[in-house]
């Protein structure tokens, strides 16, 4: 049992429908492992349909892949890379009893990294996609050959990038209220459940990512 | 019996900063690597190649970004049957998607067990 | 009354406090944790989602009762059938046992004071009841006409009606369902009260594991396929278009994905009351526990390979269609097995006629006939002859509705005395039970015999020889209206005038009965320690 959990007396964060904060600890990871779980269902069905439709549609889809640019999607993949080591350090600040200022340094990297990765995103990406004609339906002007597949490839494209964007943001608002609370002094050595579980969060939405940039950008020929 | 404080690690693993950073450089190596290989041509290879480092990749952000390296055997059940239902869904589904066209040909071993001829 | 005083001075069961007079007013049911209180909130919506869906029931067997339709245009007979299934499937069945019961029980039963995430437990119910509003909203400005299984391209091209809305009501209520089954695998995982390890759980928590497994693993799939035909109806992308490419077969694919494992999720919770009552009123300990444990798991993770079954004329190819027959044949095993080993532990019982037992007795019988139907439809070749009729109607009305629905009845009857403290009239209930099971078969045994001789599922009208067949399925269901209806009277009667129940009004076995009826909020006055194994009707409990 922890040394802390004296008769009555439970560390801070402490939820009363268990026993000690091992348990709560626990529970808490398993529930967000299991949530994860549910995320990579979620996303496998789009993975599910893009694989399908590429081994059906090959040409085509080597063709749309040829319409994004590898330079930032290698970029941002370095860029969540590095967040997701931010994130870390982050946790691991709070592990060890760091002052709330080094765990909210990283914290913010982490912060700023995310969103740097949403800017590049639209401002290199999504707006000249928008600009060359290459969004299905709204902006749609391409010419080049296996138009209907490369359309198709490119609703694959923003869907699947969009969802994962979304998650981003998602992200970035766990993250400021996780400032807050460490603002707040609401985290120790003995109590930064929360970091963890949304650092679990966090490196997920990475890991999709590590996915995403190799198969939509780079199995496409490019030789 | 309850799980709680018995897999003894009351405290958590605390992670070496060295090694934070060891697997920061292996995962931008990865990636540089990727993108490089990308522009040469190994024709199908180029998928699997890209594929291999995506999986070590995540293999490194699971194990030592997310801990798992230092936690139950529970979470690993848990993240295996995950993939493990996602590969259920991919295969299951090719198996319909990518067989459209095959016929059955009631001679040999196909009288016996159909499409065994395509498997082999 | 003064709650102060009392704690001072008499124990909770004289003084009378529990979770349900504990706190008062509305606002402490809208913002309550506690996971009692929380199970009976869904109760009540889930309660009025069935009558919804079963009105869209009645006024389809009411139009059915002439060959050219009595009461609708063919369009709005399928907005009637398709609001039928969507209501019933997604805001009924899914949720019914494990939001209610499950939520009641599973901290009850396994020596917990809540669930791992209350919070949690609260926001699903406010995700079910926002998706269901959305959903009911949809239906009453025109539903949709898809049938509840939104094939494209039908309802991404060619439907004049409010799928979005209607598929977003779907997607809101997927969510509900994926934080239910992840607070229940946390809480069964990490929350058992000392000596209560994984083979001393009662086999309904078995079954809420096993089905916690399936709404986490499968709902998300049904949640991106919603997503995706939103996308391709809202901004006419072709995801599933033939025209551009697209396969309507892929959407089938990633939504029977999930639906099929969907129809486990609705009949697994009801195997495991099933087992609970088959035990308290045979007074007997389960036969074969291991193998009824397993045989829950083993439903869960084999329901997630034989999806194809629905998809065998459809377009798929024969390759496929062997691969998921083979599959589908097995996963009848171990339902087989759970059959086999309730009548086992029924064989020389110590047998009792309550009508919980009355249900689980009819739960045995018609899944039996509703799962060897099923048989017939996972051999490719009757199924060419089957698909489409009012066999498959029949057939999975059989398990769902002789299964899930009378289980379901069977817990309500059985738990109630707990969720209460009150006792209902069981004259009252044992006669329901036997007009539900006559209506019930009434109503659909004459549709496996409709099906066999070629009349189509989901047509307005039909051949005139089918009439007679017909209208006795329509009598029918007027009487399993009925049927239906009289629970609903005695059992909110009692809530006030039932006979007050003591801690173990059946003298059954399990956690959740050595606590007071109604429980107090925290479940426990001392958390328990088990000691003995399921079931352990060997020495005798004297009934309070």
């Amino acid at each position: 049992m922890s040394e802390l959990a004296a008769h009555g007396a439970h560390p801070p964060g402490f939820a009363h429908q268990y026993e000690d904060i091992e348990q709560q600890r626990d529970a808490g990871k398993l529930g967000m492992w299991t949530f994860l779980v549910t995320e990579i269902l979620f996303f496998g069905g789009m993975f599910t349909a893009y694989i399908i439709y590429r081994l059906l549609h090959l040409a085509s889809f080597i063709q749309g892949s040829h319409n994004l640019k590898v330079v930032y999607g290698a970029t941002n993949t370095a860029v969540l890379i590095v967040s997701s080591l931010t994130m870390a350090l982050a946790i691991r600040s709070a592990q060890t009893g760091r002052k709330k200022g080094t765990t909210i340094s990283w914290l913010v990297f982490t912060w700023l990294l995310g969103a740097a990765f949403i800017g590049i995103k639209l401002h290199y990406e999504w707006w000249p996609d928008w600009h060359e004609g290459l969004v299905p339906r709204f902006h749609w002007f391409y010419n080049g050959p296996h138009a209907p597949g490369v359309e198709m490839f490119m609703v694959f494209y923003f869907c699947m990038t969009g969802l994962h964007a979304m998650h981003m943001v998602v992200g970035l608002g766990i993250l400021t209220v996780l400032l807050i609370m460490t603002a707040r002094n609401k985290f120790s050595a003995e109590y930064y459940a929360p970091l963890e579980i949304s650092g679990l969060y966090w490196h997920f939405v990475d890991i999709v990512w590590i996915f995403l940039f190799p198969l939509l950008y780079l199995i496409g020929g490019r030789y | 019996m309850s799980d709680h404080g018995e897999h003894g690690a009351h405290t958590e693993h605390i992670v070496p900063v060295s090694t934070y950073i060891l697997v920061f450089l292996a995962l931008l190596v990865g990636t540089a690597l990727t993108t490089w290989i990308a522009y040469i041509d190994l024709g199908k290879w180029n998928t699997v190649v890209a594929l291999v480092i995506a999986f070590t990749k995540m293999l490194l952000v699971v194990l030592f970004f997310m801990h798992v390296k230092y936690s139950t055997g529970l979470t690993r059940v848990v993240i295996l049957a995950g993939f493990f239902w996602l590969g259920i869904m991919i295969t299951l589904s090719c198996s319909d998607e990518l067989t459209r066209t095959w016929e059955i040909v009631p001679q040999g071993w196909n009288m016996i067990i159909p499409f065994v001829s395509r498997l082999f | 009354m003064s709650t102060a005083i009392a704690e001072l001075h008499e124990t909770p069961a004289e003084s009378g406090v529990n979770y349900l007079n504990a706190t008062y007013g509305i606002r402490s049911w809208l913002v309550t944790l506690d996971h009692k209180r929380i199970g009976l909130l869904y109760l009540g919506s889930i309660t009025l989602m069935f009558f919804v869906g079963g009105m869209a029931a009645v006024l389809m067997r009411l139009h059915l009762t002439e060959p050219q339709g009595a009461l609708f245009e063919p369009e709005t007979y399928n907005k009637m059938f398709s609001t039928h299934g969507i209501i019933m499937v997604f805001f009924f069945l899914v949720p019914s046992i494990p939001a209610t019961l499950g939520n009641f029980l599973i901290p009850l039963m396994i020596g917990a004071r809540d669930v791992a995430f209350p919070r949690l437990n609260l926001m699903s119910w406010y995700i079910f009841i926002t998706g269901a509003a959305l959903a009911l909203y949809a239906t009453l400005s025109g539903g949709v006409d898809t049938g509840w299984t939104f094939y494209p391209p039908y309802s991404s091209l060619f439907s004049h009606t409010h799928v979005v809305a209607v598929a977003l009501g779907v997607f809101i209520a997927g969510f509900s369902s994926i934080l239910t089954g992840l607070n229940f695998i946390v809480t069964i995982h990490k929350m058992r009260c000392p000596g209560m390890t994984w083979f001393r759980l009662p086999l309904f928590i078995w079954a809420m594991y096993a089905t916690s497994l399936i709404f986490v693993l499968g709902t998300p799939v049904i949640a991106i396929t919603l997503f995706l035909l939103g996308m391709e109806r809202i901004l006419h992308v072709g995801i599933f278009d033939p025209a551009v490419g697209g396969d309507p077969l892929l959407f089938q694919h990633l939504f029977w994905f999930y639906s099929h494992p969907a129809v486990y999720i609705m009949i697994l919770p009801g195997m495991g009351v099933v087992s609970e009552l088959i035990t308290a009123f045979s007074r007997k300990k389960i036969f074969g526990y291991a193998f009824v444990a397993f045989s829950s798991l083993s439903i869960a993770i084999i329901s997630f390979i034989v999806w194809g079954h629905h998809m065998f004329v459809t377009g798929q190819s024969i390759y496929a269609g062997l691969v998921f027959s083979v599959l589908s044949f097995l996963v009848a095993i171990p339902s087989a097995v759970k059959v086999f080993n309730w009548t086992a532990t029924l064989y020389k019982g110590s047998i009792s006629y309550e009508a919980p037992m009355l249900y689980a007795l009819g739960f045995i019988g018609l899944f039996t006939i509703g799962g060897l139907t099923g048989l017939f439809l996972a051999a490719l070749a009757t199924d060419v002859h089957l698909n489409g009729t009012y066999f498959i109607v029949a057939h999975f009305h059989y398990v769902m509705v002789g299964g899930a629905v009378m289980a379901y009845m069977g817990g309500l009857h059985f738990w109630w005395p707990k969720i209460t403290g009150r006792l209902y009239p069981d004259i009252w209930a044992r006669i329901a039970a036997a007009i539900i099971f006559i209506g019930f078969n009434l109503t659909f045994f004459p549709q496996f015999m409709l099906g066999y001789l070629g009349m189509p599922r989901r047509y307005a009208m039909y051949p005139s020889e089918f009439q007679v067949l017909n209208v006795m399925s329509s009598a029918g269901a007027s009487i399993l209206g009925i049927g239906y209806v009289i629970p609903l009277i005695y059992l909110i009667w009692s809530m006030r005038y039932g006979q007050p129940a003591g801690p173990n009004p059946w003298g059954a076995k399990g956690l959740e009965w050595t606590t007071q009826s109604p429980p107090l909020t925290e479940n426990f006055e001392e958390i328990p320690i088990v000691t003995e194994d399921a079931y352990n009707y060997a020495s005798e409990a004297a009934r309070v």
